[in-house]
């Protein structure tokens, strides 16, 4: 057993030995509430180790395994223990994160807001800026934008409704069209064959549904399977938050109208250079900064399509 | 473990000639023992200047495991007694929201929303325990039926009464409540008051708590915990009733033939965990002042793994409120420690498995050297 064990120690070194070898002056790190099967958040990890080689600082890249926010309020408080120079981290509830942010400010370690939360929210923790797409006002646009397009009723396929930004998205987009959301929102779950289950019964239930949205990829490529499945693929008006390479395909094939990008590689690579900028000349931009929305059509796809799933 | 078994000699060990030192080294937590020594010394090895020993960052991983140890306990006892529960997960997160929505959306004062919730949830607990007698089924599928139940309800009545699935506001509703601190408050704050003034451990540099200490207290959640492992550890070994916990695990039918009242024992193992869910539930609302549908995901599994870190048989009979607490502790600082020692967070799963399997085996070795068996 005694081997067992050594073996273990052995295995478990060779692992952290390749990362705990950093050497750059500057280590920050950036908390997301991301559970680990959210592929979305791949640009993320390539925006910052992007960022961390130009700038040459280390950073590193941490999430509660499920998604758990009480889970996450741990890690920050980790993080903030291990005292590094600077904290990026996503502010998805309020309650239970403002505390270990805020404590986290207080000694001395610089954060910005990135991602989730309000402009108004970062500022209340003490962050030095907020760097995201506001959600409400990203499903109001789209809301407008389709409202023009004539749709009168839509589908909301939310697959992460524990977190209030993505039911805000689907609140902002009831509101631009100016209709009420009541039934319209369905809790989609991440499993790709229960949603596109979900979204074939919600639809042939209600047949009339005029658009679909779905908040990102993990819902939306398994909608334009259900689309396909059910003939309403370029029938139905479809919409999406976010991109990734069957997004981008959808909507080269027009089976999606548009994609709202909230352009997260932004998200994670900027907040990398203002801390890094920040920390070492002492510049600091002046105020917040959106990364969202744009909207992506059919024009102009060449560069998405090239980096969709990777910087896009 | 092989030195320690060289006083004697090989013979054969059910006769009882054994020596003191084997006798008190050879128990269900060695395993445990062993893992966390080795847990230690590793990350002391490897993370000893990334502030994972400094006051902040014990704070951090004794939180973890002690959120750990609050359901181990529970699992543990009813593991002992031969059941499962694998709603513990949902239960929290079910705990949790009707917290919230007694005490914010209904409006009633927090402490009878503690006590409601705590009424309703054992309640459940009996239930679950309740259609395992019953029906006979395994309490596996009886159990894996409340995780979905109570997580649907999780998400329908927040969704139904507030359009929301994260209902905050319990920190303004606590305030001043009589019974809130118990689960959310801090205990011997003076004591790191004066550490801090001290210097002994680092203050806050900025903002409205500038010269605080960065640990103000030690959370009730730690207390809970250390509190239900003594009452596990000495309900099991030192009462008449923890004798029959192991007998109904071990052979109910025998157990029953002999006068032991295994449903009942049972029964009330299933209300237990339930119980120590939603002391965990409480401690977290309390805390961070919100409850949301999400809460707890996963926990049950957390729960069973510590356990069987610990040393208890998946089947029931044998096992230690003492190792469970082990477990927990290992895989609290596991979790916090690969963190700190920066490793990439995605191979955590990795290492938990490594452990899991690791710790199996060698319990299994210690189990065999105990009972004698083959």
């Amino acid at each position: 057993m005694k081997t067992i064990l050594k073996s273990l120690a052995l295995g478990a070194a060779v692992f952290a030995a390749p990362v705990t070898a950093t050497a750059q002056d500057l280590n920050y790190v950036l908390v997301s509430h991301a559970p680990d099967s959210d592929s979305w958040w791949n640009t993320i990890k390539n925006g910052i180790a992007l960022a961390g080689e130009q700038m040459d600082v280390s950073v590193e890249y941490r999430n509660p395994p499920t998604g758990d926010l009480a889970d996450m309020a741990r890690i920050i408080e980790q993080a903030a223990a291990a005292g590094p120079d600077g904290i990026i981290t996503t502010l998805s509830d309020y309650d239970v994160l403002s505390g270990p942010i805020r404590a986290a400010v207080d000694s001395g370690i610089d954060v910005i807001i990135m991602n989730s939360g309000t402009p108004e929210q970062a500022r209340e923790v003490g962050a030095l800026m907020y760097v995201g797409q506001p959600e409400y006002d990203a499903g109001y646009a789209a809301g407008l934008r389709a409202k023009d397009d004539g749709v009168g009723s839509f589908l909301c396929v939310n697959h992460y409704i524990s977190s209030p930004s993505s039911t805000e998205r689907c609140q902002g987009f009831a509101d631009g069209l100016g209709v009420d959301l009541a039934n319209q929102m369905i809790d989609s779950g991440q499993d790709p064959a229960e949603i596109k289950n979900k979204v074939q019964a919600y639809l042939s239930a209600n047949p009339d549904t005029d658009a679909v949205l779905t908040l990102g990829p993990t819902s939306a490529d398994p909608t334009l399977l259900a689309l396909e499945d059910n003939g309403m693929a370029g029938e139905i008006y479809f919409g999406t938050f976010d991109l990734g390479e069957n997004i981008v395909q959808g909507i080269k094939d027009g089976v999606i109208a548009w994609g709202i990008d909230q352009q997260p590689f932004l998200q994670a690579y900027l907040p990398v250079v203002v801390l890094a900028n920040y920390h070492r000349y002492g510049v600091l931009p002046g105020n917040n900064i959106n990364s969202g929305p744009g909207f992506v059509t059919a024009d102009g796809l060449t560069l998405v399509e090239k980096y969709a799933g990777e910087y896009r | 473990m092989s030195q320690s078994a060289q006083p004697t000699p090989a013979t054969d060990e059910r006769i009882k000639d054994i020596s003191r030192l084997r006798q008190s080294l050879i128990r269900p937590e060695l395993g445990g023992i062993c893992g966390t020594v080795l847990v230690f010394t590793f990350f002391l090895l490897t993370a000893l200047d990334s502030g994972m020993f400094n006051s902040q960052g014990v704070l951090n991983w004794s939180t973890v495991s002690a959120q750990f140890m609050i359901i181990a306990v529970g699992a543990c006892l009813l593991m002992i007694a031969g059941e499962f529960d694998l709603s513990v997960g949902s239960m929290i997160g079910f705990a949790g929201m009707m917290i919230a929505i007694f005490s914010v959306t209904l409006g009633w004062p927090v402490w009878m929303a503690i006590l409601i919730t705590f009424t309703l949830c054992t309640a459940l607990g009996a239930l679950n325990g309740f259609i395992v007698i019953r029906t006979g089924l395994p309490s596996f599928i009886v159990t894996l039926a409340f995780l979905f139940i109570l997580r649907g309800f999780t998400i329908y009545f927040p969704q139904t009464l507030e359009r929301k699935t994260i209902i905050g506001g319990i920190s303004d509703a606590a305030q001043g409540d009589w019974l809130a601190p118990v689960f959310g408050g801090k205990i011997l704050g003076w004591l790191f008051q004066w550490l801090g003034e001290a210097g002994l451990i680092a203050t806050f540099e900025r903002g409205t708590r500038a010269g605080q200490p960065v640990v103000d207290g030690i959370p009730m959640l730690i207390v809970w915990a250390i509190a239900l492992v003594f009452f596990g550890h000495v309900l099991l070994t030192r009462t008449r009733f923890g004798n029959w916990i192991f007998a109904s695990g071990g052979d109910a039918e025998a157990a029953r033939n002999s006068g032991v009242p295994v449903n009942r024992v049972k029964i009330l193992m299933f209300m237990f965990t339930a119980f120590c869910a939603t002391v965990f539930a409480t401690c977290q609302v309390m805390e961070f002042g919100s409850a949301g549908a999400d809460r707890g995901l996963l926990k049950e599994f957390e729960a069973i793994i510590a356990v069987v870190i610990g040393g208890a048989l998946l089947t029931g009979g044998y096992g230690s409120v003492i190792g469970a607490a082990l477990g927990a502790l290992i895989f609290g600082v596991v979790q916090q420690g690969l963190f700190f020692a920066g490793v990439e967070s995605s191979l955590f799963r990795v290492f938990l498995g490594v452990i899991l399997l690791g710790a199996v085996i060698l319990n299994t070795y210690i189990r065999r050297m105990i009972t004698g068996e083959r």
